[in-house]
């Protein structure tokens, strides 16, 4: 009975799902032809909820690409995929308080902020670095003009914030 | 070596490793952050070109609606008949004479008070690098001096071929932009940025100077002005916004009323005729193709070169007397003949008739087919069977329409062929242009180009056609061209190349939807005829704001806008969520919610990625449906005292409200009476299928006589519906409800 039920709840919830990520696919396939541009689909994915690190992104991708790549990912392979995914509740978003954290772990002087440049170091250097263009991003809604640093905290909340 | 040495090594390399970590997270952290902004922009975007087709289709609408009436509104009583002549007729029917007679501006006087530019002809270049100047300070040019300008650009204009030819070898550089929409401050940053016209520095202007924006007489000044002081490198092509009947909905009309209240009308008149006198294209280095929206797979340049453009005064489509009268005799109908004494309307120029819409190619099957959309009418009928024959016969169009794009072949009625006819029995009226010669300019200046290949009818916009790859490529294999520049779709980067870079979009109205929305852009081509894109947004607020910030404030202009389509649609929508709640528990899913909405709005939006921003408290996961409409209709209940299905109507009618408005406002006073709007208004509800009775029209048009005279306000009509708005686009988003 229990398994009955669980199924039954499982299929509203594949259903479910199977509506949301058509619908975030279809905002990025601009020639109504069921594809994508492989650069695009870290935005589809993360905006149903999810945040991969870029290296289980592209471990994603290969799943969906095609034996050939050619720059372009069907929906016929995203679908699956990506059920399993917000089935199995992967690559779950990261709490407030892990963020600030992970701040923390870079402010081992407990100082409560970061100076540009150790913001530009961090996030350049280490982890997986970003870009130019996602630095140059980050900084100019981080940074306190005033002090030329990065008061995480208020940062972190502000961004919470705004998400919501 | 000691374990003192290893230990620091072993906490230098946790630590490190704890870095890395911790970098690695934010970073992961942020990119969901980014994306999610972006995919935010894009449902934006969205929900703006939605809601910017809509609005497009509804001129379709409209458009069946005054050829229902021409065709067959027999009016059953003297006021009526008196109603229809005054919306059917002016008092002077246009000759062409008076379009010469310079009587029209000289006689007009201007006051020493006036401080504004003066111009004298024949116009200098520092007159014109004046003009901008003035209008950059703000200042208004006299109307004296605008129909003045008006008159040379037009005689200077009927000298021009349809298609321009310019040479890279005369002018080094030709800067291309494309749709300004009324929006000066753009063009004065491209002539700020990119140096004004001059021999050197050639100007291509690619349509759509007008409507939308606050400023498109000052924009036609100015192009007219450069256009005669530098004539062999200055040069216009005309968009499908260089149109009498679309100015009035867009807003062009408003503006040349509003701010010039004794000429206006003159203005008006003379800009009609001067819009159908601007070339059709421009062609550089026989090389590069410049038109306005696109090509079609009939496209035939030589054809387009030689027709008489003059003879297509609108684009958009109204039968006429003559056809009328024909259809009447072959069918035998006596009911018509009453018909055939009535004037034409006053908004079809009287010796000029259009034979047929952008949406109905009327002879040749295609597979573009259109329908016939005229009821045939044997008997005499009650108004209300006809109504309802006519409201299924527009259903059926628009129906069709959709069919299409998935039909290769559609069988067509054939329609009478009046239409052919006429252009060769009537001797007396000048030429007609042919279907032929119609659709031809009707598909460059509205249509657009799509990713898969082919050429299929453009039902959003209710002309032109999508064209595919393999149209282009065929058409410049065919005139042996390099490549397309065209306007006419915005563009978020303010360009966009396509079909192999074989098609280049060029939009130069910067924050068209909204600040912040997208930047605008213009070309350059050199002798290599390689394109220059430069980009730019004319608004120095956006700059200092961050990508979240241009996001979010574009976001909340566009989900007002979704707002009050979705209060416009309330009734509909209410009965949509009770078929998903058979149980009436007055809740229903979020999936019920997403699809009930879409049934009725038919906007194509991803409604679950807009849900967070549309629907804000749930019970257990699921929505109380009639709260919510409720909240949406306390937005705008609070500043009428209007009855709130009734403000429902006319919200989700205002775009078409307005036109009629001004065209009933015949004489542009700027003021309709109480019986004309009750008249128009029973017309258009029973043509619209809106259900509404007598006492409530009555109630309606006696709440918006604001100050009980006996005549509504236009502007104060359509002020009231904006109030909302106003309100909270300055103001902190959270003072809103």
């Amino acid at each position: 009975m229990a398994d009955d039920r669980d199924r039954d709840g499982t299929e509203i919830a594949v259903a479910e799902f199977h509506k949301k990520i058509k619908e975030a696919f279809e905002v990025f396939d601009h020639e109504s032809n069921n594809t994508v541009d492989v650069r695009e689909v870290g935005t589809i994915i993360r905006s149903l909820g999810c945040c991969p690190s870029e290296g289980e992104l592209h471990d994603l991708i290969a799943e969906v690409e095609e034996e050939e790549p050619t720059g372009y990912i069907r929906f016929e392979k995203f679908l699956p995929v990506m059920t399993e995914v917000l089935l199995e509740r992967r690559y779950r978003p990261i709490p407030e308080d892990i963020l600030l954290r992970a701040f923390e772990v870079l402010d081992p002087a407990k100082r409560g902020f970061l100076s540009k440049d150790e913001l530009i170091k961090y996030m350049t250097e280490e982890g997986e670095p970003f870009s130019q263009e996602e630095m140059e991003e980050m900084l100019s809604a981080a940074i306190d003009p005033e002090s030329n640093s990065v008061l995480y905290k208020d940062y972190i909340t502000m961004m919470v914030i705004d998400e919501n | 070596m000691g374990s003192g040495t290893s230990t620091q090594h072993h906490f230098a390399f946790q630590n490190a490793e704890k870095a890395f970590r911790a970098a690695a997270l934010i970073q992961r952290w942020y990119r969901r952050y980014v994306a999610r902004l972006e995919m935010r922009r894009r449902c934006t975007w969205s929900i703006f070109q939605s809601i910017e087709y809509a609005g497009q289709q509804d001129q379709v609408k409209l458009h069946n609606f005054f050829s229902y009436l021409v065709d067959h509104f027999t009016p059953s009583s003297h006021n009526e008949r008196d109603f229809l002549n005054r919306m059917f007729t002016e008092e002077q029917p246009p000759q062409a004479s008076e379009m010469q007679n310079s009587g029209d501006y000289e006689s007009i006087e201007v006051p020493d008070s006036y401080t504004g530019p003066r111009l004298a002809f024949p116009l200098l270049p520092d007159h014109a690098t004046a003009l901008v100047e003035a209008f950059r300070r703000k200042q208004r040019l006299h109307a004296r001096y605008v129909l003045n300008l008006l008159h040379e650009a037009r005689k200077h204009l009927v000298q021009l071929p349809n298609i321009n030819r310019v040479s890279t070898c005369y002018s080094e550089e030709i800067t291309v932009c494309g749709d300004l929409h009324g929006q000066l401050d753009d063009l004065i940053f491209i002539f700020y940025k990119n140096g004004l016209p001059s021999p050197e520095r050639a100007y291509v202007f690619n349509g759509d100077f007008v409507d939308r924006g606050k400023d498109s007489v000052e924009i036609l000044m100015v192009l007219f002005a450069f256009m005669l002081v530098y004539p062999k490198e200055f040069h216009l092509n005309r968009g499908n916004h260089e149109d009498h009947i679309v100015n009035l909905r867009y807003g062009f009309t408003k503006e040349v009323m509003h701010k010039y209240k004794i000429h206006g009308k003159k203005i008006l008149k003379l800009l009609q005729d001067v819009f159908c006198w601007l070339p059709l294209a421009t062609l550089v280095d026989e090389k590069v193709l410049i038109l306005h929206g696109g090509v079609s797979d009939r496209t035939d340049l030589e054809l387009l070169a030689k027709l008489d453009r003059h003879k297509i005064v609108s684009t958009m489509r109204y039968k006429t007397r003559k056809e009328n009268k024909k259809q009447a005799e072959e069918k035998g109908n006596a009911n018509q003949t009453g018909s055939a004494g009535r004037p034409s309307p006053w908004f079809l120029p009287q010796s000029r008739s259009l034979p047929s819409s952008p949406l109905r190619p009327s002879t040749h099957k295609t597979h573009r087919a259109g329908r016939s959309s005229s009821v045939p009418c044997g008997v005499p009928l009650d108004p209300k069977e006809l109504s309802r024959r006519v409201r299924h016969s527009v259903d059926l169009e628009l129906e069709r329409c959709r069919q299409q794009a998935g039909f290769p072949a559609i069988k067509e009625k054939e329609e009478p062929s009046s239409s052919e006819s006429e252009v060769d029995s009537d001797a007396e009226e000048p030429p007609q242009p042919t279907p032929e010669e119609w659709r031809q300019v009707v598909d460059i200046l509205w249509s657009d180009p799509m990713a898969q290949e082919g050429c299929r009818a453009n039902t959003v916009r209710g002309g032109g056609c999508y064209f595919g790859p393999n149209v282009t490529e065929q058409l410049l294999q065919k005139y042996n061209l390099q490549f397309l520049i065209r306007s006419h779709e915005c563009k978020p980067e303010g360009y966009e190349f396509c079909h192999s870079r074989k098609v280049l979009t060029i939009f130069s109205a910067s924050n068209y939807y909204e600040v912040g929305s997208n930047r605008g852009a213009y070309v350059k081509l050199g002798p290599d005829l390689t394109p220059h894109i430069m980009q730019f947004q004319a608004n120095k607020a956006t700059h200092t704001l961050t990508m979240r910030q241009r996001i979010s404030r574009v976001e909340e202009s566009a989900l007002r806008a979704l707002r009050e389509k979705l209060f416009a649609h309330s009734s509909d929508i209410l009965v949509e969520f009770k078929k998903h709640d058979k149980d009436e528990t007055g809740l229903i899913t979020l999936s019920d919610w997403a699809a009930a909405v879409e049934s009725v709005l038919h906007l194509g939006l991803p409604w679950r990625m807009l849900r967070p921003q549309l629907v804000s408290s749930l019970t257990d996961n699921k929505l109380a449906y009639k709260s919510w409409l409720e909240n949406l209709a306390k937005e705008k209940l609070s500043q009428q005292n209007i009855q709130s299905s009734l403000l429902e109507t006319l919200y989700r009618n205002r775009s078409n409200l307005e036109t009629i408005f001004r065209i009933i406002d015949s004489d542009h006073s700027g003021s309709i009476s109480l019986d004309e709007f009750r008249h128009t208004w029973k017309l258009f509800s029973s043509h619209m299928n809106i259900d509404i009775t007598d006492d409530c029209i009555c109630d309606l048009a006696r709440s918006i006589d604001f100050n009980k005279d006996g005549h509504i306000d236009i502007n104060e009509f359509l002020e009231a519906f904006r109030l909302v708005e106003q309100s909270c686009s300055g103001a902190d988003v959270s003072d809103c409800p």
